[in-house]
Protein backbone atom coordinates (compact mmCIF):
# COMPACT_ATOMS: atom_id res chain seq x y z
CA UNK A 1 0.00 0.00 0.00
CA UNK A 2 2.77 2.20 0.97
CA UNK A 3 5.03 3.12 -1.74
CA UNK A 4 7.59 5.60 -0.91
CA UNK A 5 7.14 6.10 2.36
CA UNK A 6 8.14 3.20 3.85
CA UNK A 7 10.42 1.71 1.37
CA UNK A 8 14.13 2.51 1.79
CA UNK A 9 15.59 4.53 -0.78
CA UNK A 10 17.51 3.04 -3.71
CA UNK A 11 20.39 4.76 -3.31
CA UNK A 12 24.02 3.20 -1.86
CA UNK A 13 23.97 3.57 2.04
CA UNK A 14 27.75 3.37 3.65
CA UNK A 15 27.37 1.82 7.07
CA UNK A 16 25.69 3.35 9.72
CA UNK A 17 27.75 6.30 11.81
CA UNK A 18 26.68 8.22 14.73
CA UNK A 19 26.11 11.43 12.19
CA UNK A 20 23.18 11.39 10.21
CA UNK A 21 25.23 13.98 7.90
CA UNK A 22 28.04 14.99 7.33
CA UNK A 23 30.15 18.44 5.94
CA UNK A 24 33.46 17.59 4.30
CA UNK A 25 35.54 20.51 2.89
CA UNK A 26 32.79 21.77 0.82
CA UNK A 27 33.25 25.31 -0.89
CA UNK A 28 30.70 26.99 -2.38
CA UNK A 29 30.47 30.40 -4.25
CA UNK A 30 27.92 32.62 -5.49
CA UNK A 31 29.44 34.41 -8.85
CA UNK A 32 32.67 35.53 -7.96
CA UNK A 33 31.63 35.73 -3.91
CA UNK A 34 32.24 32.87 -1.38
CA UNK A 35 29.92 31.63 0.51
CA UNK A 36 31.64 28.72 2.05
CA UNK A 37 35.54 27.49 1.91
CA UNK A 38 36.07 24.36 3.30
CA UNK A 39 33.08 23.83 5.61
CA UNK A 40 33.23 21.30 7.61
CA UNK A 41 30.96 19.94 10.25
CA UNK A 42 28.75 16.94 11.03
CA UNK A 43 25.35 16.38 12.43
CA UNK A 44 24.82 14.04 14.96
CA UNK A 45 22.29 10.98 15.03
CA UNK A 46 19.10 11.73 17.04
CA UNK A 47 20.17 15.04 18.37
CA UNK A 48 19.20 18.86 17.99
CA UNK A 49 21.99 20.29 16.37
CA UNK A 50 21.89 24.39 15.86
CA UNK A 51 23.47 26.09 12.93
CA UNK A 52 24.17 29.54 13.75
CA UNK A 53 26.09 32.58 12.24
CA UNK A 54 25.26 36.28 11.72
CA UNK A 55 23.05 37.25 8.71
CA UNK A 56 24.05 36.32 5.12
CA UNK A 57 26.92 33.90 6.42
CA UNK A 58 25.15 31.32 4.33
CA UNK A 59 22.94 29.18 6.75
CA UNK A 60 19.98 29.20 4.74
CA UNK A 61 22.70 28.14 1.75
CA UNK A 62 23.96 25.43 3.98
CA UNK A 63 20.14 23.85 4.21
CA UNK A 64 19.22 23.91 0.41
CA UNK A 65 23.31 21.85 0.03
CA UNK A 66 21.95 19.52 2.37
CA UNK A 67 19.19 19.04 1.19
CA UNK A 68 20.52 18.90 -2.46
CA UNK A 69 18.79 21.77 -4.43
CA UNK A 70 22.09 23.35 -5.04
CA UNK A 71 25.47 21.19 -5.14
CA UNK A 72 28.93 22.49 -3.84
CA UNK A 73 31.47 23.48 -6.27
CA UNK A 74 34.19 20.90 -4.24
CA UNK A 75 33.55 18.98 -1.17
CA UNK A 76 31.32 16.52 0.12
CA UNK A 77 28.21 16.32 1.66
CA UNK A 78 27.11 13.11 3.16
CA UNK A 79 23.42 11.92 4.30
CA UNK A 80 23.66 8.69 5.84
CA UNK A 81 26.63 7.95 3.92
CA UNK A 82 24.89 9.41 0.49
CA UNK A 83 27.08 12.03 -1.52
CA UNK A 84 23.57 13.98 -1.89
CA UNK A 85 25.59 16.29 -4.87
CA UNK A 86 26.08 13.20 -6.74
CA UNK A 87 22.18 11.85 -7.31
CA UNK A 88 19.87 11.67 -9.85
CA UNK A 89 16.96 13.77 -9.54
CA UNK A 90 14.82 10.05 -8.55
CA UNK A 91 17.51 9.37 -6.16
CA UNK A 92 17.25 12.81 -4.63
CA UNK A 93 13.41 12.85 -4.55
CA UNK A 94 14.03 8.83 -3.21
CA UNK A 95 16.69 10.30 -0.24
CA UNK A 96 13.98 13.40 0.52
CA UNK A 97 11.31 11.18 1.85
CA UNK A 98 13.77 10.37 4.68
CA UNK A 99 14.06 14.63 5.63
CA UNK A 100 10.98 17.11 6.37
CA UNK A 101 11.89 20.74 6.03
CA UNK A 102 9.92 23.57 7.89
CA UNK A 103 10.31 26.59 6.44
CA UNK A 104 10.79 30.21 7.38
CA UNK A 105 6.90 31.36 5.90
CA UNK A 106 5.73 27.70 6.28
CA UNK A 107 5.15 27.60 2.96
CA UNK A 108 1.76 26.00 2.62
CA UNK A 109 0.19 25.44 -0.38
CA UNK A 110 -2.26 28.53 -0.26
CA UNK A 111 -5.37 27.21 -2.52
CA UNK A 112 -6.01 24.24 -0.38
CA UNK A 113 -6.99 23.92 3.23
CA UNK A 114 -5.05 23.26 6.34
CA UNK A 115 -6.05 19.55 6.25
CA UNK A 116 -5.50 19.12 2.60
CA UNK A 117 -1.77 20.59 3.16
CA UNK A 118 -1.09 17.48 6.15
CA UNK A 119 -2.58 15.18 3.87
CA UNK A 120 -0.41 16.31 0.65
CA UNK A 121 2.78 14.75 0.74
CA UNK A 122 0.64 11.00 1.71
CA UNK A 123 -1.74 11.47 -0.90
CA UNK A 124 1.21 12.35 -3.52
CA UNK A 125 3.72 9.07 -2.22
CA UNK A 126 0.69 6.48 -1.07
CA UNK A 127 -2.31 4.41 -1.65
CA UNK A 128 -3.36 4.93 1.63
CA UNK A 129 -7.46 5.13 1.90
CA UNK A 130 -9.36 8.22 2.64
CA UNK A 131 -10.02 7.01 6.33
CA UNK A 132 -6.52 6.02 6.82
CA UNK A 133 -5.35 9.49 5.73
CA UNK A 134 -7.89 11.22 7.56
CA UNK A 135 -6.63 9.26 10.56
CA UNK A 136 -2.86 10.41 10.39
CA UNK A 137 -3.75 14.34 9.79
CA UNK A 138 -5.66 14.23 12.65
CA UNK A 139 -3.08 12.63 15.13
CA UNK A 140 -0.37 14.86 13.16
CA UNK A 141 -2.76 17.96 13.40
CA UNK A 142 -3.67 16.72 17.23
CA UNK A 143 0.61 16.69 17.80
CA UNK A 144 0.55 20.65 17.01
CA UNK A 145 -2.30 21.44 18.92
CA UNK A 146 -4.27 22.49 15.74
CA UNK A 147 -6.61 20.13 15.08
CA UNK A 148 -9.53 22.09 15.44
CA UNK A 149 -7.74 24.44 12.75
CA UNK A 150 -8.22 21.37 10.03
CA UNK A 151 -11.08 23.03 7.43
CA UNK A 152 -9.05 26.81 7.82
CA UNK A 153 -7.03 27.84 4.72
CA UNK A 154 -3.41 29.18 5.32
CA UNK A 155 -4.23 32.70 4.62
CA UNK A 156 -6.67 32.40 7.70
CA UNK A 157 -3.56 31.28 9.90
CA UNK A 158 -0.97 33.54 12.18
CA UNK A 159 2.24 33.17 11.17
CA UNK A 160 2.53 30.90 14.46
CA UNK A 161 0.15 28.56 12.81
CA UNK A 162 1.37 28.34 9.64
CA UNK A 163 4.55 27.03 11.05
CA UNK A 164 3.28 24.62 12.93
CA UNK A 165 0.59 23.24 10.42
CA UNK A 166 4.00 23.17 8.14
CA UNK A 167 5.68 20.67 10.83
CA UNK A 168 2.96 18.38 10.83
CA UNK A 169 2.80 18.57 7.08
CA UNK A 170 7.03 18.06 7.20
CA UNK A 171 6.13 15.18 9.84
CA UNK A 172 3.34 13.15 7.90
CA UNK A 173 5.64 10.82 5.98
CA UNK A 174 7.64 10.14 9.38
CA UNK A 175 11.05 11.16 8.29
CA UNK A 176 14.21 10.51 9.94
CA UNK A 177 15.42 14.05 9.84
CA UNK A 178 13.82 17.42 10.56
CA UNK A 179 15.29 21.05 8.62
CA UNK A 180 13.83 23.92 10.41
CA UNK A 181 15.38 27.28 8.45
CA UNK A 182 15.11 30.13 10.76
CA UNK A 183 11.83 28.43 12.93
CA UNK A 184 11.45 31.52 15.03
CA UNK A 185 11.40 34.42 12.94
CA UNK A 186 8.73 37.15 13.39
CA UNK A 187 7.32 34.79 16.13
CA UNK A 188 5.59 36.46 19.61
CA UNK A 189 6.52 34.86 22.64
CA UNK A 190 3.98 32.29 22.75
CA UNK A 191 4.10 30.89 19.40
CA UNK A 192 7.92 31.21 20.10
CA UNK A 193 7.59 28.93 23.20
CA UNK A 194 4.69 26.38 21.30
CA UNK A 195 7.65 26.34 18.11
CA UNK A 196 10.61 25.43 21.06
CA UNK A 197 8.29 23.00 22.75
CA UNK A 198 6.95 21.01 19.55
CA UNK A 199 10.67 20.84 17.92
CA UNK A 200 11.94 19.38 21.36
CA UNK A 201 9.12 16.92 21.64
CA UNK A 202 9.26 16.13 18.30
CA UNK A 203 12.58 15.20 18.47
CA UNK A 204 13.11 12.93 21.38
CA UNK A 205 9.32 11.36 20.87
CA UNK A 206 9.92 10.34 17.57
CA UNK A 207 13.68 9.85 17.85
CA UNK A 208 14.39 11.83 15.23
CA UNK A 209 17.35 14.18 14.54
CA UNK A 210 17.11 18.08 13.82
CA UNK A 211 18.82 20.75 12.28
CA UNK A 212 18.18 24.70 13.56
CA UNK A 213 19.12 26.79 11.32
CA UNK A 214 18.66 30.14 13.45
CA UNK A 215 20.39 33.22 14.96
CA UNK A 216 17.89 33.66 17.95
CA UNK A 217 20.40 32.90 20.57
CA UNK A 218 18.04 32.72 23.47
CA UNK A 219 15.91 29.73 22.03
CA UNK A 220 18.84 27.64 20.85
CA UNK A 221 20.18 27.54 24.23
CA UNK A 222 17.41 25.73 25.53
CA UNK A 223 16.93 23.49 22.55
CA UNK A 224 20.06 22.79 21.30
CA UNK A 225 22.07 19.78 22.10
CA UNK A 226 24.75 20.47 20.00
CA UNK A 227 25.69 24.07 18.07
CA UNK A 228 27.68 25.78 15.25
CA UNK A 229 28.67 29.27 14.74
CA UNK A 230 28.66 29.57 10.92
CA UNK A 231 31.19 33.19 10.07
CA UNK A 232 33.54 33.67 7.06
CA UNK A 233 32.46 30.62 5.02
CA UNK A 234 33.86 28.13 7.83
CA UNK A 235 32.63 26.51 11.15
CA UNK A 236 33.85 29.60 13.64
CA UNK A 237 33.33 27.62 16.71
CA UNK A 238 30.91 24.17 17.45
CA UNK A 239 30.12 23.13 20.63
CA UNK A 240 27.58 22.98 23.85
CA UNK A 241 26.12 26.48 24.83
CA UNK A 242 28.23 26.94 27.93
CA UNK A 243 31.53 26.49 25.49
CA UNK A 244 30.25 28.58 22.85
CA UNK A 245 29.39 31.47 25.53
CA UNK A 246 33.14 30.96 26.98
CA UNK A 247 34.64 31.14 23.00
CA UNK A 248 37.67 32.71 22.71
CA UNK A 249 36.95 33.77 19.11
CA UNK A 250 36.17 37.49 18.95
CA UNK A 251 33.41 36.60 16.66
CA UNK A 252 31.98 33.82 18.50
CA UNK A 253 32.18 36.20 21.18
CA UNK A 254 29.90 39.29 19.49
CA UNK A 255 27.17 37.02 18.14
CA UNK A 256 26.74 35.11 21.47
CA UNK A 257 26.02 38.38 23.34
CA UNK A 258 24.91 40.63 20.66
CA UNK A 259 27.44 43.02 20.52
CA UNK A 260 26.71 45.67 17.25
CA UNK A 261 30.82 46.27 16.39
CA UNK A 262 32.86 43.89 16.02
CA UNK A 263 34.89 41.66 13.59
CA UNK A 264 31.14 41.98 11.75
CA UNK A 265 31.72 45.66 11.64
CA UNK A 266 28.58 47.86 12.19
CA UNK A 267 29.39 49.95 8.52
CA UNK A 268 29.11 47.81 5.46
CA UNK A 269 32.02 49.26 3.55
CA UNK A 270 32.36 52.27 2.23
CA UNK A 271 34.47 55.21 1.22
CA UNK A 272 35.70 57.97 3.57
CA UNK A 273 33.05 59.66 5.38
CA UNK A 274 34.17 62.74 5.37
CA UNK A 275 35.85 63.05 1.92
CA UNK A 276 32.39 61.59 0.57
CA UNK A 277 30.47 64.33 2.07
CA UNK A 278 32.94 67.17 0.83
CA UNK A 279 33.27 65.23 -2.74
CA UNK A 280 29.55 66.29 -2.74
CA UNK A 281 28.91 62.58 -5.17
CA UNK A 282 26.91 59.95 -3.78
CA UNK B 1 30.46 49.44 -30.62
CA UNK B 2 28.60 50.09 -27.81
CA UNK B 3 25.26 49.12 -29.39
CA UNK B 4 26.82 46.16 -31.47
CA UNK B 5 28.01 44.57 -28.38
CA UNK B 6 24.93 44.99 -27.07
CA UNK B 7 23.05 43.82 -29.82
CA UNK B 8 25.48 40.57 -29.14
CA UNK B 9 24.28 40.41 -26.35
CA UNK B 10 20.61 40.24 -26.86
CA UNK B 11 21.04 37.79 -29.43
CA UNK B 12 23.21 35.38 -27.05
CA UNK B 13 20.21 35.64 -23.94
CA UNK B 14 17.38 35.35 -27.25
CA UNK B 15 19.29 32.00 -27.97
CA UNK B 16 19.88 31.66 -24.32
CA UNK B 17 15.73 31.35 -23.98
CA UNK B 18 14.81 29.42 -26.47
CA UNK B 19 17.57 26.58 -25.42
CA UNK B 20 15.88 26.86 -21.89
CA UNK B 21 12.31 26.90 -22.80
CA UNK B 22 12.77 23.86 -25.34
CA UNK B 23 14.84 22.00 -22.36
CA UNK B 24 11.64 22.91 -19.91
CA UNK B 25 9.28 22.20 -22.78
CA UNK B 26 11.03 18.22 -23.19
CA UNK B 27 10.70 17.90 -18.87
CA UNK B 28 6.78 18.96 -19.15
CA UNK B 29 6.25 16.40 -22.27
CA UNK B 30 8.13 13.59 -20.32
CA UNK B 31 5.49 14.01 -17.19
CA UNK B 32 2.43 14.50 -19.62
CA UNK B 33 2.07 10.30 -19.60
CA UNK B 34 1.68 10.82 -15.67
CA UNK B 35 -0.31 13.79 -15.39
CA UNK B 36 -2.97 12.09 -17.21
CA UNK B 37 -3.00 9.00 -14.42
CA UNK B 38 -4.60 12.16 -12.36
CA UNK B 39 -7.17 13.63 -14.67
CA UNK B 40 -9.01 15.04 -12.08
CA UNK B 41 -6.04 17.91 -11.90
CA UNK B 42 -6.22 18.56 -15.66
CA UNK B 43 -9.85 18.93 -15.53
CA UNK B 44 -9.55 22.01 -12.86
CA UNK B 45 -7.42 23.42 -15.11
CA UNK B 46 -9.39 23.17 -18.24
CA UNK B 47 -11.78 24.47 -15.89
CA UNK B 48 -9.85 27.79 -14.59
CA UNK B 49 -8.11 28.54 -18.28
CA UNK B 50 -11.10 27.77 -19.97
CA UNK B 51 -14.78 28.28 -18.23
CA UNK B 52 -13.37 31.16 -16.35
CA UNK B 53 -12.60 32.38 -19.84
CA UNK B 54 -16.02 32.02 -21.28
CA UNK B 55 -17.29 35.25 -20.46
CA UNK B 56 -14.29 37.77 -22.04
CA UNK B 57 -14.46 34.98 -24.79
CA UNK B 58 -18.09 35.14 -25.84
CA UNK B 59 -18.60 38.91 -24.91
CA UNK B 60 -15.65 39.61 -27.46
CA UNK B 61 -16.82 37.38 -29.82
CA UNK B 62 -20.08 38.58 -29.99
CA UNK B 63 -18.73 42.32 -30.54
CA UNK B 64 -15.93 41.45 -33.14
CA UNK B 65 -18.72 39.59 -35.37
CA UNK B 66 -20.93 42.90 -34.74
CA UNK B 67 -18.23 44.65 -36.00
CA UNK B 68 -17.54 42.10 -39.03
CA UNK B 69 -21.37 42.44 -40.01
CA UNK B 70 -20.94 46.26 -39.84
CA UNK B 71 -18.16 46.28 -42.09
CA UNK B 72 -18.43 43.61 -44.06
CA UNK B 73 -21.72 44.81 -44.77
CA UNK B 74 -20.86 48.48 -45.77
CA UNK B 75 -18.14 46.90 -48.14
CA UNK B 76 -20.17 44.14 -49.47
CA UNK B 77 -23.08 46.58 -50.44
CA UNK B 78 -20.59 48.98 -52.57
CA UNK B 79 -20.71 45.73 -54.66
CA UNK B 80 -24.05 44.84 -54.39
CA UNK B 81 -22.98 41.63 -53.35
CA UNK B 82 -24.81 41.33 -49.78
CA UNK B 83 -25.79 38.08 -49.39
CA UNK B 84 -21.77 37.12 -49.33
CA UNK B 85 -21.79 38.28 -46.05
CA UNK B 86 -22.45 35.25 -44.34
CA UNK B 87 -19.48 33.52 -46.41
CA UNK B 88 -17.04 36.39 -45.90
CA UNK B 89 -17.38 36.12 -42.60
CA UNK B 90 -17.40 33.12 -41.76
CA UNK B 91 -14.25 32.69 -43.44
CA UNK B 92 -12.90 35.71 -41.42
CA UNK B 93 -13.55 34.11 -38.09
CA UNK B 94 -13.30 30.69 -38.71
CA UNK B 95 -9.42 31.04 -40.49
CA UNK B 96 -8.00 33.75 -38.64
CA UNK B 97 -9.53 36.01 -36.51
CA UNK B 98 -11.29 33.47 -34.17
CA UNK B 99 -8.03 31.75 -33.79
CA UNK B 100 -5.78 34.78 -33.19
CA UNK B 101 -8.18 36.98 -31.28
CA UNK B 102 -8.79 34.05 -28.83
CA UNK B 103 -5.34 33.05 -28.66
CA UNK B 104 -4.87 36.85 -27.72
CA UNK B 105 -7.92 37.10 -25.16
CA UNK B 106 -6.32 33.44 -23.55
CA UNK B 107 -2.92 34.99 -23.16
CA UNK B 108 -4.48 38.21 -21.15
CA UNK B 109 -6.86 36.00 -19.09
CA UNK B 110 -5.94 32.71 -18.29
CA UNK B 111 -1.94 33.06 -19.46
CA UNK B 112 -1.19 36.21 -17.19
CA UNK B 113 -3.14 33.48 -14.77
CA UNK B 114 -1.17 31.03 -15.21
CA UNK B 115 2.58 32.79 -15.32
CA UNK B 116 1.37 35.16 -11.70
CA UNK B 117 0.41 31.78 -9.93
CA UNK B 118 3.25 29.67 -10.53
CA UNK B 119 5.46 32.83 -9.69
CA UNK B 120 3.76 33.14 -6.71
CA UNK B 121 3.98 29.71 -5.89
CA UNK B 122 7.74 30.14 -6.70
CA UNK B 123 8.29 33.46 -4.48
CA UNK B 124 6.50 32.12 -1.34
CA UNK B 125 8.98 28.55 -1.44
CA UNK B 126 5.34 26.50 -2.17
CA UNK B 127 7.74 24.93 -5.40
CA UNK B 128 10.52 24.20 -3.31
CA UNK B 129 8.45 23.09 -0.03
CA UNK B 130 7.22 20.44 -2.92
CA UNK B 131 10.21 19.61 -4.04
CA UNK B 132 11.83 19.03 -0.68
CA UNK B 133 8.37 16.48 -0.18
CA UNK B 134 9.84 14.68 -3.01
CA UNK B 135 6.59 15.52 -4.96
CA UNK B 136 8.23 16.83 -8.84
CA UNK B 137 6.29 20.69 -9.46
CA UNK B 138 6.88 20.20 -12.97
CA UNK B 139 4.41 17.02 -12.81
CA UNK B 140 2.30 18.19 -10.21
CA UNK B 141 1.55 21.73 -10.73
CA UNK B 142 2.87 22.38 -14.62
CA UNK B 143 2.02 19.47 -16.79
CA UNK B 144 -1.78 19.82 -15.28
CA UNK B 145 -1.82 23.69 -15.90
CA UNK B 146 0.22 23.12 -19.63
CA UNK B 147 -2.40 20.54 -20.62
CA UNK B 148 -5.42 22.56 -19.23
CA UNK B 149 -4.59 25.27 -21.25
CA UNK B 150 -4.05 23.37 -24.32
CA UNK B 151 -6.87 21.59 -24.21
CA UNK B 152 -9.10 24.61 -23.54
CA UNK B 153 -7.81 26.76 -26.23
CA UNK B 154 -9.18 24.96 -29.50
CA UNK B 155 -12.74 24.54 -27.29
CA UNK B 156 -12.38 28.39 -26.97
CA UNK B 157 -11.60 28.88 -30.27
CA UNK B 158 -14.56 26.80 -31.53
CA UNK B 159 -17.12 28.76 -28.80
CA UNK B 160 -15.74 32.40 -30.08
CA UNK B 161 -16.06 31.62 -33.73
CA UNK B 162 -19.55 30.50 -33.02
CA UNK B 163 -20.96 33.38 -31.15
CA UNK B 164 -18.93 35.81 -33.97
CA UNK B 165 -21.03 34.26 -36.61
CA UNK B 166 -23.95 34.60 -34.43
CA UNK B 167 -22.57 38.59 -34.04
CA UNK B 168 -22.41 38.45 -37.30
CA UNK B 169 -26.01 37.16 -37.95
CA UNK B 170 -27.39 39.77 -35.58
CA UNK B 171 -26.36 42.68 -37.37
CA UNK B 172 -26.16 41.32 -40.83
CA UNK B 173 -29.72 39.99 -41.15
CA UNK B 174 -31.81 41.41 -38.25
CA UNK B 175 -30.48 44.89 -38.08
CA UNK B 176 -29.20 45.54 -41.96
CA UNK B 177 -31.87 42.69 -43.79
CA UNK B 178 -29.90 40.72 -45.59
CA UNK B 179 -31.44 37.67 -46.52
CA UNK B 180 -31.63 35.21 -44.20
CA UNK B 181 -31.40 31.72 -46.49
CA UNK B 182 -29.16 33.49 -48.51
CA UNK B 183 -26.74 34.46 -45.63
CA UNK B 184 -26.74 30.54 -44.12
CA UNK B 185 -26.84 28.98 -47.19
CA UNK B 186 -23.98 30.89 -48.97
CA UNK B 187 -21.92 30.14 -45.78
CA UNK B 188 -23.19 26.44 -45.87
CA UNK B 189 -21.52 26.30 -49.71
CA UNK B 190 -18.05 28.23 -49.41
CA UNK B 191 -16.76 26.97 -45.92
CA UNK B 192 -15.73 23.30 -46.10
CA UNK B 193 -14.23 21.35 -43.51
CA UNK B 194 -10.46 21.80 -44.68
CA UNK B 195 -11.37 25.70 -43.35
CA UNK B 196 -12.92 24.59 -40.06
CA UNK B 197 -9.71 22.18 -39.56
CA UNK B 198 -7.38 25.22 -40.20
CA UNK B 199 -8.91 27.23 -37.76
CA UNK B 200 -9.17 24.37 -35.30
CA UNK B 201 -5.54 23.52 -35.59
CA UNK B 202 -4.41 26.89 -35.27
CA UNK B 203 -6.31 27.24 -32.14
CA UNK B 204 -4.26 24.09 -31.06
CA UNK B 205 -0.89 25.09 -31.82
CA UNK B 206 -1.97 28.66 -30.35
CA UNK B 207 -2.76 27.04 -27.31
CA UNK B 208 0.29 25.09 -27.10
CA UNK B 209 2.67 27.79 -27.46
CA UNK B 210 0.85 30.14 -24.92
CA UNK B 211 0.36 27.93 -22.32
CA UNK B 212 3.74 26.83 -22.44
CA UNK B 213 5.00 30.57 -22.70
CA UNK B 214 2.44 31.01 -19.50
CA UNK B 215 3.74 28.11 -17.38
CA UNK B 216 7.68 28.87 -18.54
CA UNK B 217 7.69 32.45 -17.54
CA UNK B 218 5.87 31.85 -13.95
CA UNK B 219 8.05 28.96 -13.14
CA UNK B 220 11.31 30.89 -14.14
CA UNK B 221 10.38 33.77 -12.26
CA UNK B 222 12.69 36.14 -10.05
CA UNK B 223 10.93 35.12 -6.89
CA UNK B 224 10.36 38.53 -5.42
CA UNK B 225 7.27 40.90 -5.98
CA UNK B 226 8.63 42.49 -9.04
CA UNK B 227 9.89 39.51 -10.98
CA UNK B 228 6.38 38.33 -10.65
CA UNK B 229 5.11 41.56 -12.43
CA UNK B 230 7.46 41.05 -15.13
CA UNK B 231 7.26 37.60 -15.48
CA UNK B 232 3.06 38.37 -15.97
CA UNK B 233 4.13 41.06 -18.48
CA UNK B 234 6.44 38.94 -20.39
CA UNK B 235 3.90 36.61 -21.08
CA UNK B 236 1.05 38.34 -22.83
CA UNK B 237 3.87 40.37 -24.85
CA UNK B 238 5.87 37.37 -25.92
CA UNK B 239 2.33 35.18 -26.29
CA UNK B 240 0.78 37.80 -28.43
CA UNK B 241 4.06 37.99 -30.74
CA UNK B 242 4.68 34.46 -31.14
CA UNK B 243 0.26 34.07 -31.63
CA UNK B 244 1.18 36.33 -34.85
CA UNK B 245 4.35 35.24 -35.71
CA UNK B 246 2.67 31.26 -35.90
CA UNK B 247 -0.42 32.94 -37.39
CA UNK B 248 1.50 33.49 -40.43
CA UNK B 249 3.35 30.71 -40.61
CA UNK B 250 0.54 28.15 -39.96
CA UNK B 251 -1.39 30.73 -42.73
CA UNK B 252 0.78 30.21 -45.43
CA UNK B 253 1.31 26.32 -45.12
CA UNK B 254 -2.31 25.94 -45.29
CA UNK B 255 -2.72 28.46 -48.16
Amino acid sequence: MLQSVTAQPEVARSAATDYIVEIRDVHYSVGNRPIFSGLTMSIPRGRITAVMGPSGTGKTTLLRLVTGQIKPDRGQILFDGVDVSRLSRQELYDLRMRMGMLFQNGALLTDIDVFENVAFPLREHTDLPDSLIRNIVLTKLQAVGLRGAAQLMPSELSGGMARRVALARAMATDPEMLIYDEPFTGLDPISMGMIVRLVRQMNYALGITSIVVSHDVEELSILADTSYIIAGGKVAAAGTFVELKDHASEIVNQFMNGLADGPVPFHYPAPDYYEQLLSGKS
Amino acid sequence: MNLLRELLENLRQFIATIGATTLFLGRVLAQVPRAFLRPGLIIEQVHNAGALSLVIIMTCGLFVGAVLGLQGYDLLQRFGSEDALGTAAALALVKELGPVVTALLFAGRAGTALASEIGLMRATDQLTAMEMMAVDPIRRVVAPRFLGGVLAMPLLTVIFIAIGIFGVQVVGVQLFGVDSASFWSQMRSSVGVDDVYEGIIKGCVFGFACSLIAVYEGYTATPTAEGVGRATTRTVVTSAVLTLILDYMLTALML
